[in-house]
């Protein structure tokens, strides 16, 4: 048989490696259930079903289309192709104007409204998120 | 202008000086010479000269406002306020990495005058491997990042600094936090020195400890600055984001924090020494990481100056470098490294500490792999997703439980051998008092979940072992206590303050009012007034507690004139119990103004503990080694 020497360091690779394994797996899980997606309003549209998940929606904030009262900020994303009305209330981030990006995080009531939880902060006028920037440029 | 040529040509004269170095460390190597030891000295300290030479002359450039140099044109304004202009020096990618530089030559010219206790030829090597990441760094300034670049016809104004970037605490962030990062790579290179010459022992440990916790004391207050700022300054009314940018500061800390420890174990027990070697390489390596992925336009964030593919494929190129070569150097080497036959017992100090350096390999791994698994996903196959708090929530807050449970016990099981329950019983009634604690809170606070609670009693059992070690008077270990102390009082602040924050947002106009809790809050002015570099709108609101005490907020939007940006300034009202944080948006166009009032507890105790857990860090690197 073997030592106890080489037994304990078999039992000790066997509880690293599987708790190596057991941390990935973990960690992979829980990736797929909390992971956000980013979409453009096309994207939107073109969805075979609505998705319950959370995602992200970018695209500019249309202009004339920010109506504000005291509880609620409704606005329409466009990316110039496509719209989606968004429904929030919330803290806005300084930067959100129209005309300008926007990024908006929440759930999709059906294929024209969203219902938004967060509006991303960001913070240079001349920044846009690279995906906003791609999608539009694809147009 | 003179000083562009100044400063450019001495970062040439210091490549010149790191290659006469690097080949006359080189030599050396091969036939010790004790004469050209002094040569060295004097070398290093003319290379971190021209170096200085080269940033200072940067510092006078922006300072005059000379936009015939690219950097100070794209970066300054004349309008700024002095100290501005001189921290713009770092608020940009160019001035920043030759910060960057600077501090890796004052690293390697204090490394070398303070190892004479070292044995030559490791002081050699270590400086051999330094030089290889200063030329590296060095060709990458000049190549694609040179600060002194002009342009012609001269502009009249320069483009000015990002507004949010002028702030006293973001002046001073960058540098504290790169000296953190930066004296990471002395670390580096000693540890892979130390290898190839066999002398990973406890002499070296008790040598490169001083390094490991001076960077820890600097990256540890380098991350609290830039977190009190966003606390400030982005009005999103929080401490920590889980932003990518913050993510990959705390993973090299994390690592740090990992290496810190079983470097002790190194020195009192000779055991773990392949395992530090590791964690140097991996600490390091995290810190070029971090630089690459925020400098290269990969993740967006406040820390991205340039979209430049060219940069980030040179520091991935220079970063593989790195890693190969010290991974090649660990495989030839490793035989070196003196396997003793010191038993590992289960009980003791060494094998709690391994087993919290699991627990922080686990944290790094799930913050490594949140953060850039998007980015590799999105390479992959072009989806573009975000990975938000709940998943760093959900994986790490319930293994916080176990670790601060072990990081109880541990520093109070002694070395070597314990025998179970010996002088323990202090251990079990501490136990058995804060299972009491837990059950009261539950009882008062009701709603909180299982994990929360049995975390809140963990770290609970920690603030009273250590508060236990900091009062008794011989206690040996009185730094480590501090930082323990301090890290339980971190934890239960952000677990109460998480707990307990509320908050109201609304949009208000002038004259209106809004209820919150039993208070009301009375808009009831907006003032205009100017500066040199902005505008500004002061919005006055009231808030009337129910024991009718009135609190006035001034909140206040900055319209900057250059660049053309607008920021929010909360207003904070901070006492020891509670934090009370005001902050109005501008919704263009409209009368409306988009307000939020947050009631934040225990929010100044978050700052302070982490200034608890750095300065047990301090104690421990000005102390004198015992005898």
């Amino acid at each position: 048989m073997y030592g106890r020497k080489v037994k304990l360091r078999i039992l000790f690779l066997v509880a690293l490696i599987s708790s190596i394994i057991l941390t990935i797996f973990l960690i992979l899980k829980s990736l797929e259930e909390n992971v956000v997606y980013f979409l453009s309003p096309t994207e939107v549209k073109s969805l075979n079903e609505l998705t319950q998940d959370k995602i992200r929606i970018g695209g500019m904030v249309k202009e004339n289309s920010i109506d504000i009262s005291s509880e609620k900020i409704n606005f329409v994303i466009t990316d110039f192709n496509n719209e989606i009305n968004v429904m929030y209330s919330g803290l806005v981030p300084n930067l959100f104007q129209e005309n300008k990006g926007v990024v908006a995080e929440g759930f999709l009531e059906d294929k024209n409204y969203f219902k938004a939880e967060k509006i991303l902060a960001k913070h240079d006028e001349n920044y846009m998120p690279p995906e906003i920037k791609e999608k539009l440029g694809e147009k | 202008m003179i000083f562009n040529y100044i400063g450019n040509y001495s970062l040439i004269i210091s490549v010149i000086i790191s290659l006469t170095i690097f080949f006359l460390s080189i030599s050396n190597l091969q036939k010790i010479n004790i004469k050209k030891k002094i040569n060295l000295n004097k070398l290093n300290f003319f290379q971190f000269f021209f170096v200085l030479v080269s940033f200072f002359s940067l510092v006078v450039l922006f300072v005059l406002s000379e936009f015939s140099n690219i950097t100070v044109f794209n970066n300054s304004h004349t309008t700024k306020p002095l100290f501005y202009k001189i921290s713009g020096t770092w608020g940009n990618h160019e001035g920043s990495l030759l910060l960057w530089l600077l501090i890796l030559t004052l690293s390697l010219f204090i490394y070398f005058l303070s190892s004479k206790s070292r044995p030559i030829k490791e002081r050699l090597l270590t400086l051999i491997f330094q030089e290889v990441i200063i030329i590296g760094f060095l060709i990458f300034i000049i190549k694609t990042s040179n600060p002194f670049n002009q342009i012609f016809p001269i502009p009249k104004e320069g483009l000015g600094l990002n507004p949010i970037l002028q702030d006293p605490i973001l002046a001073i962030h960058p540098p504290v936090l790169y000296l953190g990062y930066v004296s990471t790579s002395i670390i580096f290179s000693s540890s892979l020195a130390s290898l190839v010459q066999g002398n990973v022992n406890n002499l070296w440990a008790k040598h490169i400890k001083k390094w490991i916790f001076a960077s820890w004391i600097f990256l540890t207050i380098g991350i609290l600055l830039g977190s009190i700022w966003a606390y400030y300054e982005l009005g999103w009314g929080g401490f920590w984001f889980w932003d990518p940018v913050e993510n990959i500061s705390l993973m090299p800390w994390l690592s740090l924090t990992a290496l810190l420890h079983c470097i002790l174990v190194l020195e009192k027990r000779s055991l773990l020494s392949s395992w530090t070697i590791i964690l140097s390489i991996s600490t390091f390596t995290l810190s070029v990481c971090g630089t690459f992925l925020v400098r290269s336009g990969i993740l967006n964030s406040v820390h991205t100056f340039a979209n430049d593919p060219e940069r980030g494929l040179f520091i991935l190129i220079f970063l593989f470098i790195l890693v190969f070569l010290s991974l090649v150097i660990y495989f030839l080497f490793e035989k070196n490294l003196k396997t003793n036959n010191n038993k590992f017992n289960l009980l003791t100090k060494e094998s709690s500490i391994l087993i919290n350096n699991w627990f922080i390999m686990y944290f790094l791994s799930v913050i490594l792999i949140g953060t850039i698994y998007p980015i590799f996903l999105e390479v992959l196959s072009d989806q573009k997703i975000s990975v938000g708090p709940p998943f760093f929530n959900k994986l790490l807050i319930p293994f916080l439980i176990p670790f601060l449970i072990f990081m109880s016990i541990g520093p109070n099981l002694n070395w070597i051998k314990n025998k179970i329950f010996e002088n323990k019983i202090q251990l079990i009634i501490f136990f058995i008092l804060n299972l009491i604690l837990s059950f009261f809170i539950i009882k008062i606070f009701g709603r909180i979940t299982l994990t929360f609670t049995i975390l809140l009693a963990a770290s609970f059992y920690l603030f009273f072992i250590t508060f236990k070690d900091l009062i008794k008077k011989d206690y040996k270990n009185i730094s480590q206590a501090i930082s323990h102390f301090g890290f339980s009082l971190l934890i239960l602040s952000i677990l109460m303050n998480s707990i307990l924050s509320k908050e109201i947002i609304a949009n208000l106009k002038v004259g209106e009012e809004i209820k919150f809790m039993e208070s009301t809050i009375k808009f009831k002015k907006v003032e205009n007034s100017s500066r040199s570099n902005f505008k500004s709108l002061v919005g006055f609101f009231e808030i009337n507690n129910k024991d009718d005490k009135k609190f006035l907020f001034k909140p206040e939007i900055r319209i900057y004139n250059q660049p053309q940006v607008i920021t929010s300034e909360a207003d904070i009202k901070t006492n020891f119990f509670k934090d009370k944080f005001f902050v109005i948006n501008l919704v263009k166009g409209e009368n409306y103004f988009n307000i939020r009032y947050q009631e934040k507890p225990l929010m100044i105790w978050i700052w302070l503990s982490t200034i608890l857990i750095a300065i047990g860090g301090s104690v421990s690197f000005f102390k004198r080694y015992e005898k």
